[in-house]
């Protein structure tokens, strides 16, 4: 078993062909012996700190709250649930505008909540690093909620039962069973979820609007140099593709498989 | 296992070779890029790229031209200046380019992708704040003061370009909160109520109606933009891009563009 039969192995063959497309063109494209001066100009720095601290601080906040909500997605039972898991992965098909418009709606400063928020407290999310984070953990928490609904309802209840029967409370159950028991999906929910983060763009620049040094993440500054330098797109975009590769790269491919313990 | 790795191997290497084969000059941009083979235009079909502010009037212009000479149709792309030219000079199919700026049609001239160019009007700048104006802003020195917020174009975008104009020659300096892709994208801000201010064209706050109120800005400081059209050398159908280049030009369109604010070129 590990040779691939034919009619597995060349449309797997057209998908690395395919997915590698986009990578060619950069590289081709690079502007190698100018990259250094080009990142300079483009603010390159103050762009990669914004997006590595908001899809960072996004995936943080997805797992807080996401977990949970997987969890009583796979496993509380109670009327709505379909329709409630239905409602919860709708910004994973919405376009992310108009996630970032609807984000506008409800906490801008005309927002039904927002306006409560700017009135009673100061607070306005727009235009902020923090709005950043709220934009990114819209359009990624699903990706890690589905992720890790799907492990827990492919794991076996059988340890979970043995630790009850042990006298366990559920949530210390939780904490020492399930977690490790799903460890590899959580992590590769995580990392999925951060990549979404840090390649949004459209709720971004809908909600958060774009402003270099606080809000300009990478995504929107390729996006603005591609407004008169092509060569300073393709630059912000080379660094991203290091850096996310280096990431993906760290994650050994042993943690991955499932059922292996963390 | 190992003849999968060396096919996908091959497959990411000839995809590689491929492009090395033609390989495009990086510095400069594409002469004549020539738009991918999409087949012949349907008769009497072109299609125009025009800057965001003309969305509305030139809307109006296709409907008109349309009715004049039935059988043709017109598709229109309105967007940044500067995205319509880079999205020119990399191939994309039109007929025809409208810019808001001349810089942005220097450009796809000097890619060799149009022809002689022709100025059909000129724009300035206006405030546009919030029905309401919540921040009380009644002149052009107030966008400086601290607490308002103000929405721009980007700096490269001709909204951008000029709002700095006009900002030099104010002598003010204008932080704002947030750099939009086109002008477009600016009003939306301030309709919405996101931002106190946004400095876009005066005929973007006429094409707003009642969702934004617009604050003149004094013609001694006030900065001006050209805005050049030009039919494309890769246009499929040149005759009818002449056609229209020239409707624009004409007495009808001319009115048109003065009707939505537009001052002649």
């Amino acid at each position: 078993m590990g040779r691939a039969p034919w009619p597995l192995a060349v449309p797997a063959v057209v998908a690395v062909a395919f997915l590698m497309l986009p990578l060619a063109g950069l590289l081709l494209r690079a502007p190698w012996r100018d990259l250094p001066r080009l990142l300079v100009e483009s603010q390159a720095l103050d762009a990669l700190r914004i997006s590595l601290t908001t899809a960072s601080v996004a995936t943080v906040i997805s797992l807080v709250l996401g977990v949970p909500l997987a969890w009583v997605l796979a496993r509380a039972h109670f009327r709505g649930r379909s329709l409630l898991r239905a409602l919860v992965t709708v910004p994973l098909v919405l376009p992310p505008v108009v996630g970032g418009v609807a984000l506008l709606f409800a906490l801008g400063r005309r927002g039904f909540i927002g306006q409560y928020l700017d009135q009673w407290f100061g607070i306005t999310l727009p235009f902020t690093t923090a709005g950043v984070v709220v934009a990114e953990t819209l359009v990624a928490m699903p990706f890690l909620i589905v992720t890790v609904e799907g492990a827990l309802r492919s794991a076996s209840l059988g340890l979970e039962e043995a630790a009850a029967t042990f006298g366990s409370r559920p949530f210390t159950t939780f904490r020492r069973v399930t977690v490790p028991l799903i460890g590899p999906s959580l992590l590769a929910g995580s990392v999925l979820c951060w990549a979404r983060a840090l390649g949004e763009f459209g709720a971004t620049i809908a909600f958060a609007g774009n402003l270099p040094g606080v809000t300009q993440t990478m995504s929107l500054a390729v996006y603005q140099a591609l407004e008169n330098d092509s060569a300073a797109a393709v630059a912000l975009s080379l660094v991203l593709l290091v850096v996310s590769i280096g990431v993906l790269a760290l994650l050994r491919d042993r943690w991955l498989h499932p059922g292996a313990t963390l | 296992m190992a003849l999968f790795t060396a096919l996908a191997t091959v497959a990411t290497a000839s995809v590689l070779l491929a492009g090395c084969g033609a390989l495009p000059d990086v510095v400069a941009p594409s002469a004549g890029g020539a738009p991918a083979a999409s087949g012949p235009a349907a008769p009497g079909h072109i299609t125009v790229f025009a800057a965001a502010s003309l969305s509305e009037v030139f809307t109006t212009l296709g409907a008109q031209f349309e009715q004049a000479d039935p059988g043709t149709t017109i598709t229109f792309s309105f967007g940044a200046s500067s995205t319509l030219a880079m999205q020119i000079t990399e191939g994309a199919p039109a007929d025809v380019f409208a810019s808001a700026s001349g810089t942005n049609m220097d450009a796809v001239v000097t890619a060799k992708a149009a022809d002689t160019p022709t100025a059909f009007a000129q724009n300035v700048m206006e405030i546009a704040v919030p029905p309401d104006n919540p921040a009380h802003v009644a002149t052009l020195a107030d966008l400086a003061k601290r607490g308002v917020k103000v929405a721009l174009c980007q700096p490269d975008v001709p909204c951008g370009a000029v709002a700095a104009k006009v900002f030099t020659n104010a002598g003010i300096a204008v932080i704002p909160v947030t750099l939009e892709a086109d002008v477009k994208a600016t009003l939306t801000k301030v309709e919405l109520g996101e931002v106190d201010a946004g400095v876009v064209y005066v005929t973007d706050v006429r094409a707003a109606g009642g969702k934004a109120a617009g604050i003149a800005i004094p013609a001694d400081v006030n900065a001006s933009t050209s805005y050049p059209i030009a039919a494309l050398t890769a246009s499929k159908n040149p005759q009818l891009a002449k056609a229209f280049v020239e409707y624009v030009l004409s007495p009808q369109g001319q009115s048109a563009l003065a009707a939505a604010g537009f001052q002649k070129p």
